[in-house]
């Protein structure tokens, strides 16, 4: 029988959305236990959050000063301690969980398998590979662990209404110093998560400007939405780096995705192939977003968005 | 210091890549190799480094078939010193990319390893921190600024969150972000200058690495496709189409 380790993510005393998100992938394991694993200077706030979501067995924290903030270099020898007696290793494919994962994975000599989207059993599941343009199977020895990232546009959360125990636990492993955390530069934003978010309004190079961008963030608040963008729109310096949507930023799956002043580069479709409905608007009908766009609109944005938000 | 530089050839980002109708794999015949472009990025930084005087050698390494030679020369073109080409005809894991790097480092003594944060092809964003892990040094990934001085890397990483930064001491790995420069173009008297170049060839199986692989790809398969919708003609459609949908 299975039992699974999921690694929680958490910023400032809150878990993060995508932690109840792998936890359902470790559900679709079918396991006998999942315990959530919670790494922090002052880990009983984000605890009692992780203890709350479904099919969760147990939650651990590893209180430790040194854990303060999420460096991988020091959370990683104790996950890998943490992780004996564990069949798989489950983190959200996040920057958290990108970053850490394949340090666990090598310290305990296996291979990771990155962004699983489906599980076929518990040593076999999908995962994308060239952006996302194609999808393979792959088998994990049976003998191996299994250290997995999870794809969290594939997995909706778990819901929360459980009440699991929450345990102490100490693990001997020397931690390094030769890394440390200087400075997080937040994006201070009002607006929804765009990795949770149900709707999702997005600018690209189309919009030409960060001023121009303001009627992206006015259209995207009147209908509640988050904001996002293509990868031009953050090179050109228009927003900042966290709102990149694709192969290379997030990967989302809102229940509406409309997307103005952006080509369709595979790259960006990658981050939005899981929508519920893409709508396009763009000024150029050959534009290849209408490929994939449930609803296209032909036109200048500057003038759509006005009308959009009066027709609303 | 001398940086070893991942210089991984991968499909073309250009091509729009097609699964064989057996679902065996992929279709690689014919279609255009290009360097993994955080590669590109990775030797940019190197090479700028030195240019700076924070470095005096950089060595670009593949692992991979025979005929990698003409792409490691392009690595050359672009300035690097040297390049090490460690031969297999076998496709790697990263666990085993990261164990040859580990060799690699053991024999070299780098002050930085850089590599890509992910290679695009298999899209595995791994073999850096595995490295870093192998080797009990720090690992900085998603990297969008690099400064070196006084033995220490300080280095903004690309987050989820925004932008975070972190100190590491040398030796350390480092993975690209797209943002971090935009690399050079190759000019015609430098490709002419990388013929005389030095490129090592090492056998991966003479390094003594276990290149084990306990992960097997059974199947490939194109990804659902998503089928063309309906064009609306006004600002007005649009709102009645996502009202209907109870998207709005
Ligand atoms: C025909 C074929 C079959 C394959 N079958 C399998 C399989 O069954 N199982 C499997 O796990 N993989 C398989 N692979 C993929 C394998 O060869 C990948 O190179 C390996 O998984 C590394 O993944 P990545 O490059 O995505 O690593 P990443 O971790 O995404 O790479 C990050 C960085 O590491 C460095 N790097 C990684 N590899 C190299 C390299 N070879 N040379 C130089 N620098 C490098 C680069 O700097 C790169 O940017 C196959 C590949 C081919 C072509
Ligand atoms: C390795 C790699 C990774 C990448 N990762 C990502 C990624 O994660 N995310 C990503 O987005 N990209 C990524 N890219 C870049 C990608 O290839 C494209 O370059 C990028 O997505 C283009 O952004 P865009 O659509 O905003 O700009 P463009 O392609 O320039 O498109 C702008 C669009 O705006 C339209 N437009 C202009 N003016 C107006 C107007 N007034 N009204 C309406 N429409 C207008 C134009 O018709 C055009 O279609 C990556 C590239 C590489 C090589």
């Amino acid at each position: 029988m299975s039992k699974i380790l999921v690694i929680a993510e958490h910023l400032d005393g809150k878990l993060n959305g995508s932690t109840a998100r792998a936890v359902s992938a470790a559900a679709a394991v079918k396991p006998e236990a999942i315990d959530v694993i919670v790494l922090s200077d002052a880990p009983d706030a984000v605890a009692a959050e992780a203890a709350k979501i479904d099919g969760v067995s147990k939650v651990l924290t590893v209180a430790r000063a040194e854990n303060a903030h999420a460096l991988a270099a020091v959370l990683a020898p104790q996950i890998a301690k943490a992780a004996s007696g564990y069949t798989h290793v489950f983190a959200p494919s996040t920057t958290f969980g990108k970053d850490l994962a394949p340090r666990v994975a090598a310290l305990l000599g296996v291979s990771q398998v990155s962004d699983v989207m489906t599980v076929e059993g518990p040593h076999s599941f999908k995962r994308p590979i060239y952006a996302g343009n194609a999808i393979i199977t792959v088998e994990v020895d049976s003998a191996s662990i299994v250290v997995a990232t999870i794809r969290t546009a594939s997995w909706a959360a778990a819901a929360s209404n459980g009440s699991a125990p929450v345990e102490a636990l100490s693990v001997d492993a020397t931690l390094p110093s030769h890394t440390r955390f200087v400075g997080l530069q937040q994006g201070k934003s009002d607006r929804p998560d765009l990795q949770g978010a149900p709707k999702v309004v997005s600018g690209g190079r189309g919009v030409g400007s960060k001023e121009n961008f303001d009627v992206i963030y006015k259209f995207a608040d009147k209908i509640g939405a988050a904001v996002g963008a293509s990868r031009a729109a953050v090179d050109a310096g228009y927003v900042p780096n966290e709102m990149q949507v694709g192969q290379t930023g997030k990967i989302i799956a809102p229940e509406l995705y409309i997307a103005i002043g952006i080509s369709g580069a595979i790259q960006h479709l990658t981050g939005i192939k899981d929508a519920g409905t893409i709508v396009a608007i763009n000024k150029d009908g050959e534009a290849p977003i209408f490929e994939i766009a449930d609803i296209g609109l032909v036109g200048d944005l500057f003038k759509i968005l006005p009308e959009l938000e009066a027709a609303l | 210091m001398k940086i070893l530089v991942g210089y991984k050839r991968v499909v073309d980002y250009n091509v729009r890549i097609q699964v064989k109708p057996d679902g065996t794999g992929v279709v690689t015949d014919g279609v255009k190799l290009s360097a993994n472009p955080f590669d590109d990025i990775a030797l940019e930084e190197a090479l700028r480094l030195r240019e700076k005087g924070m470095a005096e050698e950089v060595v670009v390494v593949g692992i991979g078939p025979a005929d990698l030679t003409a792409h490691l020369r392009n690595g050359l073109a672009m300035g690097a010193n040297r390049a090490i080409h460690v031969q297999t005809g076998d496709a790697v894991s990263p666990l085993t990319a990261a164990r040859t790097f580990l060799k690699l480092v053991e024999k070299e003594q780098p002050g930085l390893v850089i590599l890509g944060k992910q290679a695009i092809d298999d899209d595995a964003n791994q073999t850096g921190q595995m490295l870093a892990a192998l080797w009990d040094r720090p690992q900085a990934t998603f990297a969008s600024k690099v400064e070196v001085a006084d033995g220490k890397a300080t280095v903004t990483r690309e987050v989820d969150a925004g932008l975070e930064t972190i100190e590491a001491d040398l030796p350390a790995v480092i993975t690209t972000d797209l943002r971090l420069n935009e690399p050079r173009f190759i000019k015609l008297p430098d490709i002419m200058k990388a013929k005389s170049k030095p490129i090592d060839v090492i056998e991966l199986g003479s390094l003594g690495v276990d290149a084990a692989d306990h992960i097997k790809t059974t199947h490939y398969a194109a990804p659902p496709k998503r089928s063309k919708g309906v064009m609306v003609k006004d600002a007005a459609e649009l709102v009645a189409a996502l009202k209907q949908k109870g998207l709005l």
